[in-house]
């Protein structure tokens, strides 16, 4: 039933013409026949403030979705009572792709796309809410590279998703700014969580575990939005991140080794505090200027004023290095990578608050590779700061925004 | 026939005089006694036509004869759409002008249209299967899908697209992809702003655009026009102007700033000169398994190990690319592209 397409058929085209409802309406879609196109012409049809209402059940789904109307709400029964299950798609890059802004996703679950989750693009003040997008199977490599896909866009609320099994980042905020992710799950992923050449990104309260790497936040070159920055990750736990890679081979994430716990490369002004990281076998922090050779010249390569706070609790980390040498790096260390380990590059690249166990692989210059490392502890050696400065990072958003994101 | 994708400059020459004199082109069908108008309302105003007739581009709809004022055209390098052929045509209202803009998009007027019929099948087991309008109206460009009935009488709305099992010309049975409205604007989106992509100067035939500006039908024949090879001569033409035009048709309305694909950092105009911009030794952003395990979009001399050409050979939804507008595998596009690559140095 999609009450709205019925009544416009009932009164003919004639409602087509006629001037639009100032009112909000609530337009539902169950599952079963005609689903694909009941389900995308009711997202087509859809005026600024509705709301597409999803029943409960299962949605077979052949071709990817698309919502480019400004101010609607997508609402289903609950991440595991309606199912957008797309194993029988057969074309588009995502499951669902959201181009407009004001959008509220909420309460259903996205299964088994061909390639990416659920994308918004250029898609200003969206709320993804309590949704679930998962490839059912495990992680494997023939999994879509994202879950949760905001790009391009600007005020970006991610709130209480579960994402697994993404062959690249089960959420994956790109070229944005002004991002809260929080309360999430990310489980069985290559990367848990990624913040890729954003600014103003708050990453907090979240549960990152069994990914190859828990929370990345990354800036790379030769994209139309560089210099990313401004990041505060806290208050989540990372732990047992403990999955192969499985990342197609020409994916940045294809590099992360397996047991990395927050990873920071080429960005400024990145702060991590009262996080919970454990049973990461690569090192707990791991700070790096961008591997790879480039050509690009608004480009900073250089990790810049990462702060490692002392308030983190910091487990057993850094046991079984996933790095050319790893193993015996470790046991030239001690046993363990210290809790933060750096490549050595970039000035004032990492700072602590005191007491937090760094070790400099003591490369020299970008794109150096592991074995010409000259690994060294720099625990005392590291600036020290009582806090982390210049960064201007959202604590929540708007009431309006915070309040699509509520039960 | 009197429409055929094949636009002879006779032909062009006689839907032209057609437009200047009022009367339809030659034709023996009985329609062409009848002047058949476009409605002008429909184009402009109403909000989503139902029926593709509602338009009136048509005298007679499945021989895709067009009505006054509807001419067709073809582009140098077309755009694959599984081996559719595919009937374009082009309404400018009367007395009303398309504007150069050098090598690129015609400026069309509001009231005009861009009309493109996709078709299977020769002579009379020709079917038609989806018309895609794009109409110019006051408050920018719209576009809409129409999905041709069983009997071939008309055409309706199909605002979520459709599929339809058919064979294409190389003979592989499908399950063919009529794009709904969103999709219509993923390939057509530039800022926001839904646009044309076909009918650029550099991409028509210097006989065609100096037709339309002897009809009074465009302001003059801009600058840069017929720069891109035909489609037909790809194995004699430059490859690099041959490869670089196929990418500028096939790809490049999503791979440029401001389109859908704007993110990638890959941007395949024509007017694009940057090497890594095109994709040389450039790493993927977002590809996942997209990269086929490659590393590089484009290696110089390398197609095999280049994603450009392994994403162009693979029909595996979120592997392939376009992502969207086909199903099959381009063979001919691919082997351009790969011929380019190769040749790199």
């Amino acid at each position: 039933m999609m009450s709205k397409l019925n009544m416009a058929c009932l009164v003919s085209s004639i409602a087509l013409l006629a001037a639009q409802p100032a009112y909000a309406e609530v337009i539902t879609v169950e599952a079963g026949e005609g689903e694909q196109e009941r389900l995308q012409e009711a997202l087509i049809l859809a005026e600024p403030g509705d709301e597409v209402v999803l029943g409960e059940g299962v949605f077979t789904l052949t071709d990817g979705l698309s919502l480019d109307v400004d101010g609607v709400t997508v609402r289903g029964a609950g991440m595991d009572k309606t199912i957008l299950d797309f194993s029988e798609q057969q074309d588009a890059g995502e499951g669902l792709l959201v181009t407009s802004d004001n959008v509220t996703l909420r309460d259903f679950g996205v299964e088994n796309t061909r390639g990416d989750g659920i994308k918004s693009k250029g898609a200003d003040d969206i709320v993804y809410y309590n949704l679930r997008v998962e490839w059912t199977g495990g992680p494997l490599e023939t999994n879509g590279a994202y879950a949760v896909y905001p790009v391009e866009s600007s005020n970006v609320l991610i709130d209480s998703v579960v994402v697994r099994g993404a062959s690249d980042a089960g959420i994956y905020v790109g070229q944005s700014k002004n991002i809260i992710v929080r309360n999430s799950v990310a489980e069985y992923n290559v990367a848990g969580i990624e913040i890729e050449n954003s600014r103003e990104a708050r990453v907090t309260g979240n549960y990152v575990s069994h990914n190859t790497g828990g929370i990345l936040v990354f800036d790379l070159p030769n994209l139309p939005v560089m210099g990313g920055g401004d990041v505060l990750v806290d208050h989540n736990i990372v732990i047992n991140n403990d999955v192969p890679n499985f990342a197609p081979a020409g994916n940045i994430v294809a590099g992360v080794p397996m047991g990395s716990g927050i990873m920071v490369m080429a960005n400024e002004n990145v702060s991590l505090e009262h996080n919970v990281v454990d049973g990461n076998a690569t090192a707990a922090v791991i700070v790096v200027a961008y591997t790879q050779s480039y050509e690009d010249d608004r480009y900073n390569p250089f990790p810049r004023n990462v702060f490692v706070s002392n308030s983190n609790q910091f487990g057993h980390n850094g046991y079984a290095p996933d790095l050319p040498g790893g193993g015996m790096l470790a046991v030239a260390v001690g046993g363990a990578i210290p809790t933060i380990m750096w490549d050595g590059l970039g000035e004032n690249a990492v700072v602590t608050n005191g007491g937090v166990a760094a070790l400099s692989l003591g490369y020299t210059k970008q794109g150096q590779g592991p074995e010409s490392a000259a690994p060294d502890i720099v625990t005392d050696t590291l600036p020290v700061a009582a806090a982390a400065t210049g960064a201007t990072i959202p604590m929540q958003h708007s009431a309006e925004m915070e309040a699509r994101a509520r039960p | 026939m009197i429409a055929t994708k094949i636009i002879g400059r006779g032909v062009l020459a006689a839907a032209v005089l057609a437009l200047s004199s009022a009367t339809l082109v030659p034709s023996p069908a009985p329609q062409a006694a009848q002047t058949i108008a476009v409605n002008d309302t429909a184009v402009l105003e109403q909000r989503l036509p139902r029926k593709l007739s509602d338009f009136g581009f048509f005298q007679n709809g499945v021989q895709q004869v067009p009505a006054a004022n509807v001419v067709p055209y073809r582009l140098n390098i077309p755009l694959y759409s599984d081996g559719a052929e595919k009937l374009r045509f082009m309404y400018l209202p009367a007395g009303l002008q398309a504007i150069g803009g050098g090598e690129g998009l015609l400026e069309l007027p509001v009231g005009a249209a861009l009309i493109k019929t996709f078709a299977f099948g020769e002579g009379d087991d020709r079917q038609l299967i989806e018309t895609r309008v794009l109409l110019r109206r006051a408050d920018g460009w719209l576009a809409l899908p129409y999905k041709w009935n069983d009997e071939q009488t008309d055409a309706r709305l199909a605002i979520a697209g459709a599929r339809v099992d058919l064979t294409t010309p190389a003979g592989e049975d499908i399950s063919y992809r009529v794009p709904n409205k969103n999709q219509c604007k993923e390939c057509h989106g530039v800022d926001g702003e839904v646009v044309p992509i076909g009918p650029k100067a550099r991409n028509l035939s210097a006989d065609w655009l100096e037709d339309l500006a002897g009809a009074g039908k465009l302001n003059a024949v801009p600058d840069g026009h017929d720069q891109l090879p035909l489609w037909e001569n790809r194995e004699t033409a430059d490859v690099t102007a041959t490869a670089r035009g196929y990418l500028d048709v096939n790809c490049a309305h999503c791979h440029r700033p401001g389109a859908t694909a704007s993110n990638s950092g890959l941007d395949l105009r024509w007017e694009q000169d940057d090497p890594h911009a095109l994709g040389v030794n450039k790493r993927p952003v977002a590809a996942g398994r997209g990269s086929g395990g490659h590393l590089f979009d484009i290696v110089p001399g390398d197609a095999d190990s280049s994603i450009m050409t392994f994403r162009m050979r693979s029909d595996e939804a979120g592997v392939a690319m376009p992502e969207l507008g086909k199903t099959t595998i381009d063979q001919d596009g691919a082997d351009i592209v790969t011929r380019w690559i190769e040749e790199m140095q």
